[in-house]
């Protein structure tokens, strides 16, 4: 029989199939912060039972966590009691735990790829949604609920139905200023958010195959966004040479077996997918969005569309629009801006930063615009300075943070206040995600750039 | 954690004609900071429902005298957005035990069901249906049969039936969760656990 990647994957690791009823799903590797943890072990210790597998999971501080000052305790109470809880759970229970300062530390789902916890073939869950990034590397990777979260813990396992399966191609050859975060946020506008929910999504053709492993976390990080319960990528050589040598790779003869498995991990020619979509490279443009959710989103050139070409609640669409300060038909573009923020599990990684230096490299921080620049772990951070990246940042004007989730969900006090406009290379433009009462212009790096050199929505093709 | 059992729901119920509501919406990130699982319902929907000073929005549907129950009405795509299960505690804790919708996001949609939320899909005639019944009468009564599956406006008589899979009804009738399922299972997980290559 002919099956797909998803299928592949998900078959080998189901223990038990409950007749009109989920799968009984193992889990090869769990990832847990802050936030969504501690209900959980409380759930275990109110039940008296332990964690099965300590070795299997995987802790970091990330969601509240402070991007200036880390050698100082937290300030905010409940922040440090969250890290605290996360502290105190993992040592008692074994698991390994990657607080703040730590080398290692960093957003989970930067940090997960970087020390080769991420594999192919593997199963991942994490109690955030955009978990889908691990994807990238052909593994299923999926964000679960603190009742989940407990379930693995208890486990390492979890129940789940099997999603339907849908496949994305797109061929051709990206333009010059089109990014991985332009090609996800233009399948959005086209699927809209809720277009795959119930669906696992494979991406394949040219574009994806192109892509940089980093490129293919960025895509796959947004498969949520359309409502999929996740996205994948099937592994090849960029993939390998990622993974390989890192510290929880399989290693020598160990290596070699899995290697062997690995390279079986693609859709077999005939398969059958529930549902097809096929885009085409060379339609994709650098893309803003303009309203409360990711699917809102244009080509940077374009106008904001009229209600009447929107399909559905055009109720919902006006209260979106009044909520972003925004009219119909105008223009993207030129619209002045207050914050930028190059940050998140979507776009702070090395690659993201090197796009944004490129940008700004020999040009002056517009003066009226705040700028926060956060890694998403202590390597890129590090890879930043080594890389002379800091140098060009800092004589264009602009100073760099430390790790953490920062204005992605604003738990922290990097908050956009409010009616205040921000170009975030994030991936939620949701009223009030970014603070209350922030306005979200989800963009890609070099968008976000531009934003911070001009001081207004610029589409980046004119300063590469 | 065990939650009380579901069998019968019959309740007026609070109108939300929203689409694409998500979970920053329904509980804001800011109040994600317990470390316990306590007061979240007096935060639900909190910027919709409180000025920036804390004073109740009287506009807002939960701030309103006229509507009442155990049921929440919600627009199309209800649920999208972060996974976080404090949104179905704030749900569960406000008072609510189930959720009319005529679509819900995934992970919000299982949330529900793993803490003892019912979320019940609903077809968009039906929804509006529903949403012009409670807006002509707020204390319109709902009646919810989960052994039989289905979904009563009583002031009408139209029902229609609803899907949930067999095994997570069972669950919801006896207000057991998969924890408990899971744990007779753990010979069976270590034996499995042994065969993976990492
Ligand atoms: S950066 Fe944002 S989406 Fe990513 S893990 Fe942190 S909060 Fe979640």
């Amino acid at each position: 029989m002919s099956n797909t990647l998803f299928d592949k994957v998900w078959d080998a690791h189901v223990i038990r199939k409950i007749e009109d009823g989920p799968d009984v799903l193992f889990i090869d590797r769990h990832l847990i912060h802050e936030v969504t943890s501690p209900v959980a072990f409380l759930g275990l210790k109110n039940r008296g039972i332990g964690v099965m597998f300590p070795e299997r999971t995987f802790a970091t501080a990330d969601h509240n966590t402070p991007t200036i000052n880390q050698h100082l305790p937290v300030q905010d109470e409940l922040s440090a009691n969250q890290l605290k809880a996360l502290e105190e759970n993992a040592r008692e229970h074994g698991i390994i735990h990657w607080g703040l300062g730590d080398e290692n530390n960093g957003i989970v789902h930067v940090i997960g790829p970087e020390n080769g916890i991420t594999l192919p073939g593997a199963t991942i869950v994490c109690g955030d949604s955009h978990t889908s990034t691990h994807g990238a590397f052909g593994a299923i990777a999926f964000g679960i609920g603190t009742s989940e979260v407990e379930m693995v813990l208890a486990a390492q396992n979890i129940m789940q139905p099997k999603p339907k399966k849908m496949r994305i191609r797109i061929d051709g050859e990206l333009a010059k200023g089109v990014t991985p975060k332009d090609v996800a946020l233009y399948i959005i506008s086209k699927l809209t958010t809720s277009g795959a929910t119930g669906y696992f999504v494979e991406y394949a053709g040219d574009v994806f195959e192109d892509m940089s492993m980093e490129g293919r976390m960025t895509v796959c990080n947004l498969s949520i966004e359309m409502g999929a319960r996740g996205g994948m990528i099937a592994p090849d050589e960029k993939t390998f040479e990622y993974i390989k040598g890192r510290r929880f790779t399989p290693k020598g003869t160990d290596w070699d077996k899995a290697m062997e498995y690995w390279k079986t991990l693609k859709t077999d020619d005939d398969a059958v997918f529930d549902v097809e979509y096929v885009f085409n490279a060379e339609d994709i443009e650098p893309m803003i969005t303009y309203g409360t959710n990711p699917g809102m989103g244009i080509g940077i050139s374009k106008k904001i569309p009229d209600s009447e070409e929107i399909e559905g609640g055009k109720s919902t669409y006006q209260k979106s629009l009044n909520y972003m300060g925004f009219d119909e038909g105008s223009e993207m573009a030129g619209k002045k801006i207050d914050y930028v923020f190059l940050g998140s599990c979507t776009n702070g990684r090395i690659e993201d930063f090197r796009a944004f230096a490129q940008i700004v490299k020999g040009k002056k921080k517009a003066e009226d615009v705040i700028v926060w620049l956060v890694p998403g772990s202590h390597k890129v951070e590090q890879q930043i300075k080594e890389e002379g990246i800091l140098d060009i940042l800092n004589e264009a004007g602009f100073e760099l943070r430390q790790p953490g989730c920062s204005a992605c969900l604003a738990m922290n006090d990097d908050k956009i206040p409010a009616g205040k406009y921000s170009v975030s290379t994030s991936n939620r433009n949701f009223e009030g995600r970014q603070g209350p009462g922030s306005r979200t212009l989800l963009a890609s790096p070099l968008v976000a750039a531009a934003a911070a050199i001009t001081g207004k929505v610029t589409d980046p093709r004119e300063m590469l | 954690m065990a939650y009380d059992k579901f069998n019968i729901l019959k309740s007026s119920a609070y109108p939300l004609p929203i689409e694409n509501v998500d979970t920053d919406q329904i509980i804001p990130a800011r109040f994600l900071k317990a470390t316990e699982r306590k007061g979240f319902g007096d935060n639900l929907f909190r910027d919709w429902r409180y000025n920036a000073q804390g004073t109740p929005k009287e506009d807002f549907v939960l701030n309103n005298p006229r509507y009442s129950g155990k049921i929440l009405v919600g627009g199309k795509n209800f649920g999208s957005g972060s996974s976080r299960e404090h949104a179905a505690w704030a749900v569960y804790d406000f008072g609510f035990r189930c959720v009319i919708s005529s679509f819900f996001a995934d992970i919000f949609k299982n949330n529900c069901l793993n803490i003892g939320v019912l979320p019940v899909q609903v077809s968009e005639e039906f929804l509006k249906e529903i949403f012009e019944a409670i807006e002509k009468d707020p204390k319109t009564e709902i009646e919810v049969n989960l052994p039989e599956q289905k979904i009563t406006l009583i002031s009408s008589g139209r029902s229609e039936s609803f899907a949930i899979n067999s095994y997570k009804k069972e669950n919801m009738l006896n207000g057991f969760d998969d924890i408990d399922y899971l744990q007779d299972m753990k010979e069976e997980i270590k034996d499995f656990a042994e065969t993976r290559p990492f």
